[in-house]
């Protein structure tokens, strides 16, 4: 029983960590900002940092807990951005800056959630290669949908078409909220570092302690053997679905803080496309699939590095490419995981939530 | 209705070359049990190797083709010895899928910074004076033409490869049950060699055809057909051969027939609305075979 | 009325017919073999059993409810548990929370009192570990909780895996050959664990097996398989002692 005990607080101690870490962070950062050492372009990549980062933990809950991988969370992201930015235009003069912010994070977050939810119900009845492939495709198909909706509003209400702007057919006062390819312009300018961080927090927050209870254990069982999960009762599908809907409010909120960090909101693939999904999962496999602290290094790191090393910026996706072909080789090749096992003692037979082994974070 | 048979042609053209691609993929995921998500890239890379012998090094065409064939069969195979045989009994579809996915991108931006990300203009394969053939009412695009009868001639050859030659029979065995086909005397790694060798020449060909009926060429080339391509393996039914022709025949024809009579702006997610279907009515596809999971 | 009772079960696959014309009959409280050569369709049984497969004709009836053809979940819902042949035990978790995972469906907690770390989170953990201890040292597992289980001994894989299945509070347990790849020592300590839980639990307990010993040891009635049709069945002794039994077992000649 006192085995027990003890180990039960190393869980906890670990996720304690986790979250001192953040925090120690922000405050470092806080303290650097206010005696004026950070300059105005590295003060601008703050927010986006904690997009990304939140993405991290997003898409680590998918492919670390749930063990499936999802190619379409930048599509995720991108239904929270505009769900969000679409909220805060409508209500722009009509609502304090505070609340409206609030609001729209967590519309933002419930659409995404919907999205996961309602593609989820087609998608996570497949497996492995199958899943990927359609979590593409509706990435893809979400991005392409929203390029082509039109969304004004005049004094007879809201008028919706997916043809162009002349077929809304708004009066004289009216006005273009989402202009199809040209997306959403105007969203006011709400998002900022505190906010960012607090996101990033508390979708922390959530996955860990989501990984250290009953639902997260029968979905990390359905990860590690489906057949065995089935033989002792697990609902399969209910946790899938409940992993893999967090996982796309998670995003949904990262989107909306996105979108109040930019003036003008463009579904482009560079922002919401399919590379985009790529470079989450980059953050996700070099901080040692399942491990939420190092999917978050990770994600910082390599928002960070291209900042400083810009020499090397042209090399800099393909230094992605090969990090994710020597992790995947040195971590899941039989003899080099032997050699592992031999020589860092505890590396790979150590980590309760590692998937797939990595560097960071056990 | 003479402009509705041209866009028929047309996509029995696109679709051509996507079953072309399609079935490279069927092919390694019949035999190698994975979805090689750089098949795609190979298509483009090829492309680039054909553009710079016809265009850069003004040799004549045939030589561009040879050299994209004999490029992307090298490259097929180095990319199955390096990264995927590593893993292949890792037992981890995850780590496969996340090797491919870096292949693909290790792909393209060796490309990106060989060529740059300025799109380059492929010169056609066809000559300028034979670019087009007046039939009655209709003219064709001669590219459409000698992609549907390379299509068919690929599948026929493939055919008969498969059926009457011992390393296609092996290629067959390998597919069914791996364990056993070795234990038969057949040397698994040489086959699955051979499936890499053979679906990136392939995909070295419906390079070369992709960029001579759509000529911009850009490092990116290669993915949205390669994804489509899976698609249409997968509508196929895949490991099928037969199926990857209809299936990749079926998309284009869905994708160019949408582009011209819905909406130009949403083909590319028709065609993936038809995967979603497809997997939601009959995950086996057209021609697909049911695999149950053993307990 | 009997706990288990299958009638006419069949199962096809293709031209195949795996398990043909399949009867059986477990009272509470037996102990009772299924046994036979390879490929008999002694795992394919329990496949249908737990709802892996669906059978192309017959009745299973637990408890004198219909439980043929529902799924996994639902058949284990109703109270039929198992093992693998094959072990399939949840790898990178600790041997605890394996067993916590079988307990899944014994306790219930919310995921949002979960999250938020509500007191019902930490007073449904605390039962869950100790029910999960208390089985994990019928089995003399609870020194190894923390183990992670990949890196278990073998044959105590295989008990993990029973004290899993025993975390689902079933009526019925299906063991897949739980003796093969142990050492007589591990054999003889298993018996015991499987008269224990039998005695202690009041299991009732349907086995697959190929050591002998074990059968003999503890099975009081056989059902023999050969090419998915049933053979023999009865009280241990007198199915073994049968001609036709040695025949299949031994070959022709």
């Amino acid at each position: 029983m006192k085995n027990k005990m003890t180990s039960m607080s190393k869980a906890s101690r670990d996720n304690l960590w986790t979250i001192l870490m953040l925090i120690i962070a922000f405050a470092v950062v806080q303290g650097f900002r206010m005696g004026g050492l950070v300059n105005s372009h590295m003060d601008g990549m703050l927010v986006p940092i904690c997009v990304y980062a939140t993405m991290a933990v997003s898409l680590n809950l998918v492919v670390g807990i749930l063990g499936e991988l999802s190619l379409g969370h930048a599509g995720f992201m991108c239904v929270g951005a505009f769900a969000s930015a679409f909220f805060s235009k409508l209500f722009e003069n009509s609502m304090g800056v505070f609340p409206r912010f609030l609001l729209a994070i967590l519309i933002g977050g419930a659409v995404a959630g919907l999205f996961g939810f309602l593609i989820g119900i087609p998608v996570l009845r497949l497996n492995g290669d199958y899943l990927a492939i359609v979590t593409l495709a509706f990435g893809e198909i979400i991005k392409n949908l929203i390029n082509v909706l039109y969304v004004g509003r005049d004094s007879n209400g809201l008028h919706f078409s997916i043809k162009d702007q002349a077929s809304l057919g708004l009066a004289e006062d009216g006005e273009m909220i989402i202009a199809g390819p040209q997306g959403i312009t105007g969203t006011p300018f709400n998002s900022n570092f505190v906010v960012g961080f607090l996101i990033l927090l508390i979708s922390t927050i959530v996955v860990l302690n989501l990984i250290n209870s009953r639902e997260g254990r029968a979905i990390m069982a359905i990860r590690d053997n489906r057949i065995a999960a089935g033989s002792v009762g697990i609902p399969i599908t209910k946790y899938k679905m409940f992993a893999f809907t967090l996982s796309a409010v998670i995003a949904g909120c990262a989107g909306a803080l996105y979108a109040h960090n930019l003036s003008s909101l463009i579904a482009t693939p560079a922002r919401f496309g399919y590379n985009m999904s790529i470079l989450f999962l980059v953050f996700v496999v070099l901080g040692g699939i399942g491990s939420t602290r190092g999917a978050i290094i990770a994600a910082v790191i390599l928002t960070l590095i291209p900042e400083v090393l810009r020499f090397m910026s042209d090399y800099r996706m393909l230094i992605y490419a090969i990090v994710l072909i020597v992790m995947m080789i040195v971590n899941w090749n039989p003899t080099s995981r032997a050699f592992i096992r031999a020589h860092i003692p505890g590396k790979l037979s150590g980590g309760k939530k590692a998937a797939g082994g990595g560097e960071e974070g056990r | 209705m003479v402009s509705f048979l041209n866009y028929l042609i047309n996509g029995l053209s696109l679709g051509s070359i996507y079953a072309i691609i399609a079935i490279g993929y069927t092919m390694v995921y019949g035999i190698a049990k994975m979805l090689n998500f750089a098949h795609g890239d190979v298509i483009m890379v090829g492309a680039y190797i054909a553009f710079s012998v016809i265009t850069t090094a003004k040799l004549p065409p045939v030589l561009g083709v040879l050299a994209a064939v004999f490029g992307c069969m090298l490259i097929g195979i180095c990319v199955e010895k390096i990264a995927y045989k590593p893993l292949r009994h890792a037992g981890s579809s995850l780590a496969v899928l996340i090797t491919a996915i870096g292949v693909s991108y290790f792909l393209q931006n060796i490309a990106l910074l060989v060529f740059s990300s300025n799109p380059k203009m492929f010169t056609p394969i066809i000559p300028m004076n034979m670019m087009t053939i007046q039939l009655g009412a209709f003219r064709i695009q001669t590219i459409s033409l000698v992609s549907i009868a390379v299509s068919i001639l690929l599948v026929l050859l493939l055919v008969l490869f498969i059926n009457k030659t011992r390393p296609g029979q092996a290629m067959l065995a390998c597919s069914q049950d791996r364990g056993a086909a070795s234990l038969m005397g057949i040397s698994v790694n040489g086959t699955i060699s051979l499936t890499f060798a053979i679906g990136s020449a392939m995909a070295g060909i419906a390079g070369v055809l992709l960029c001579s009926a759509y000529p911009t060429l850009s490092p990116y080339t290669g993915a949205m057909p390669g994804i489509k391509a899976f698609v249409a393996a997968v509508f196929g039914g895949i490991g099928s051969i037969p199926g990857a022709m209809i299936g990749g025949l079926l998309l284009g024809v869905i994708e160019i027939l949408g582009k011209t009579y819905i909406s130009s702006q949403l083909s590319d997610a028709i065609v993936f609305a038809v995967l979603i279907v497809v997997l939601l009515v009959k995950p086996t596809g057209l021609m697909g075979r049911q695999v149950q999971e053993k307990v | 009325m009997a706990l288990l009772e299958i009638n006419q079960l069949s199962i096809q696959f293709g031209g195949l017919r795996a398990v043909d014309d399949f009867n059986l009959t477990v009272e509470k409280g037996d102990l009772y073999g299924l046994i036979g050569p390879n490929g008999a369709g002694k795992t394919t049984v329990f496949n249908l059993l737990t709802g892996e497969y669906k059978p192309t004709e017959g009745v299973i009836r637990l408890d004198g409810k219909d439980i043929t053809g529902r799924s996994t979940i639902e058949i284990n819902r109703e109270g039929v548990a198992r093992t693998f042949q094959n072990i399939r035990l949840f790898k990178q978790q600790s041997v605890l929370d394996n067993v916590k995972i079988g307990l899944h469906n014994q306790y219930s907690c919310s995921a949002v009192s979960s999250i938020l770390r509500l007191p019902s989170y930490f007073a449904v953990e605390r039962q869950m570990n100790e029910k999960a201890m208390e089985l994990l040292s019928v089995f003399d597992l609870e020194g190894e909780a923390e183990t992670i289980s990949a890196n278990l001994p073998y044959g105590k894989q295989r008990k993990l895996e029973i004290a899993r299945a025993m975390a689902t509070n079933p009526k019925l347990l299906l063991l897949d050959e739980p003796a093969a790849g142990m050492n007589p020592n591990e054999t003889q300590e298993l018996m015991e664990d499987i008269s224990y839980i039998r005695e202690n639990f009041g299991m009732t307990i349907l086995l697959i097996e190929h050591d002998m010993r074990l059968v003999s040891g503890i099975c009081e009635k056989l059902t023999v398989l050969n090419f998915g049709r049933i053979l023999t069945q009865g009280p241990t002794k007198e199915v073994l002692s049968n001609p036709e039994v040695v025949k299949a077992y031994l070959g022709d000649d």
